[in-house]
């Protein structure tokens, strides 16, 4: 299946769905409507409201913030991880002593820590970065962990035979052999940073996607609240290929992330 | 044997060392017992044992990575402590740095020594080219073969020019053309300036073709070295020829009467005790 071949395909389920469900919510069906337009709205009206809030521009404003707030949920989250996880590699007791706390607060669902984070940090963009940071945060940890763990003995052992000190090895061998670790978490990351920001508005902010959401589902009016979800996928699908873009980059070396060069 | 410490002609003296694990039920495993074996500065010495004698483990101590349980370890006279700044090592398994290019992989040793990055990338420019890789310098380990990649770890080890050269069965991956051609590389760049060499194999052929003396070790566990020969074939070699003349058959013959008795050993034991090798 070449790409064209593909891309059209992916197209048709689209279409297939969208068509539907055009069909289902206004045509009616043996006298009733499969789908009712109060519950389901219809692809024409969520269109609609989707090219008014680009026409009007207030999306922007939803959007940048939505944005801002993953992009600083993800670099204190990895920050975190990274450094948490070094240490925790590189100090077995310290691991062995936190194991159990570090596994509890991993298994909490995060949603419950939003209403503390918005009485600690107000109703602004922190009580949203900080529900990010907590899902990003555990994903770079536990990979930077593993990624320092499992480096090669014979790796190591050639390291130190050339030369290197500890500081040397953690430059040349510990950090880059966690990195590619990370980066192999990054589309996983990347989207609970989204998934925080957005949740995290959702549950009581004055702007962002996920308020845009919350206040068109307080009015029932169903067309906004897909519209916003449609918004948000193709949001979350531009982070994705900008991510693609940046792993490219960065993990040529990799002989899977590299793929089709050679 | 007690060598000066000043001009000491031996690069690296093991005396009676003895290696021994700890295995998980609280026995404890001796790979290697008492082992005698002195290496003089420019020879070239390879060990020869079957699969799980402790050659590698022997070389270990060489190289440091491993304490010896008993025994004495030194280098050029001075006992060894932690690791051995001397030597270079080549690894069975793969050791260069996935995440570097060939020419990275190679200028690395200099670079941590503190030689600024552009001389170091010039010199591993130089030793890209004398193990015949001069086109291949951007690409990533995994873009190159097995034995590319032993080019590369070769060069990645000469180009700090380490006294002593500790080599585990370097070429064992690879296939047998493969290893013929190393193998004669090996030969060529060692003729440039004799290092000492430990090389370890379980290839008795590869042994006598390579070396100066073939030293024997019988079969695990409590490993020793049971035999020392001295290969009378004249230098510089061609290691394709060299198997067909005469007096490589007469010593391969030689060796291998008591080699043979020691591999049957270590196969039946090998059969027997699975899992008693760490």
């Amino acid at each position: 299946m070449n790409r064209l071949h593909l891309l059209l395909c992916q197209l048709l389920v689209a279409v297939v769905i969208v068509g539907l469900w055009q069909l289902f919510s206004t045509v009616p069906i043996f006298g009733r409507m499969i789908l009712p337009p109060f519950f389901f709205s219809n692809p024409v009206d969520v269109g609609a409201q989707i090219v008014a809030w680009f026409v009007a521009g207030t999306i922007w404003k939803h959007l940048a913030i939505t944005l801002w707030e993953s992009i600083l949920a993800f670099v204190i989250g990895s920050l975190g991880g990274v450094l948490f996880g070094f240490w925790f590699a590189r100090q077995p007791r310290i691991a062995a002593i936190f194991d159990p706390y570090v596994k509890m607060a991993n298994a909490l669902p995060r949603v419950v820590l939003a209403p503390i984070f918005t009485l600690w940090l107000g109703l602004g963009i922190w009580s949203k970065v900080a529900l990010g940071v907590t899902l990003v945060f555990f994903i770079v940890f536990f990979n930077v962990y593993q990624g320092v763990k499992e480096v090669s003995g014979t790796v190591l052992a050639n390291g130190r035979m050339l030369g290197m000190n500890e500081r040397q090895l953690m430059r040349h061998v510990y950090w880059p052999s966690a990195l590619s670790w990370m980066f192999s978490s990054l589309h996983t990351s990347v989207g609970f940073a989204v998934v925080g920001a957005v949740v995290g508005e959702y549950l009581g902010s004055a702007a962002g996607l996920g308020y845009l959401i919350q206040q068109a589902e307080g009015v029932f009016d169903v067309a906004g609240v897909f519209a916003g979800m449609f918004v948000l996928s193709a949001f979350v699908i531009l982070i994705d290929i900008g991510v693609t873009l940046v792993e490219r980059r960065l993990l040529v070396w990799r002989p899977d992330a590299a793929g089709s060069r050679i | 044997m007690q060598a000066g410490t000043a001009a000491t002609p031996w690069a690296v003296e093991l005396d009676d060392a003895t290696v021994a694990f700890h295995l998980a039920d609280a026995r404890v495993y001796t790979a290697v017992e008492q082992a005698n074996l002195a290496v003089k500065d420019g020879e070239f010495v390879a060990i020869v044992g079957p699969t799980g004698c402790g050659k590698s483990t022997l070389l270990n101590i060489a190289a440091g990575l491993l304490r010896p349980a008993g025994g004495a370890v030194r280098i050029f006279g001075q006992p060894l402590t932690g690791l051995n700044r001397d030597a270079g090592y080549l690894f069975q398994a793969e050791a260069l740095f996935p995440w570097k290019t060939a020419i990275e992989n190679i200028a690395i040793g200099l670079e941590i020594a503190g030689v600024r990055q552009a001389d170091a990338r010039q010199r591993a420019e130089g030793w890209l080219a004398s193990v015949g890789l001069g086109a291949f310098g951007n690409r990533y380990p995994h873009m190159l073969s097995g034995g590319q990649r032993k080019r590369i770890g070769l060069a990645q080890v000469l180009i700090r020019n380490p006294k002593i050269l500790l080599m585990d069965e370097p070429f064992g991956p690879l296939d047998a053309q493969t290893r013929q051609i190393m193998g004669n590389l090996l030969l060529e760049l060692w003729s440039a300036d004799r290092k000492a060499v430990l090389f370890v194999t379980h290839d008795l052929e590869e042994a006598i073709a390579l070396a100066d003396r073939v030293v024997i070790m019988s079969a695990g566990p409590q490993a020793r070295i049971i035999g020392d020969w001295r290969v009378p074939l004249a230098r510089p070699r061609d290691i394709f020829e060299i198997r067909l003349e005469k007096e490589f058959h007469a010593l391969h013959r030689e060796i291998w009467s008591v080699l043979k008795d020691e591999v049957m050993k270590g196969y039946v034991q090998s059969s027997q005790v699975a899992g008693a090798a760490p």
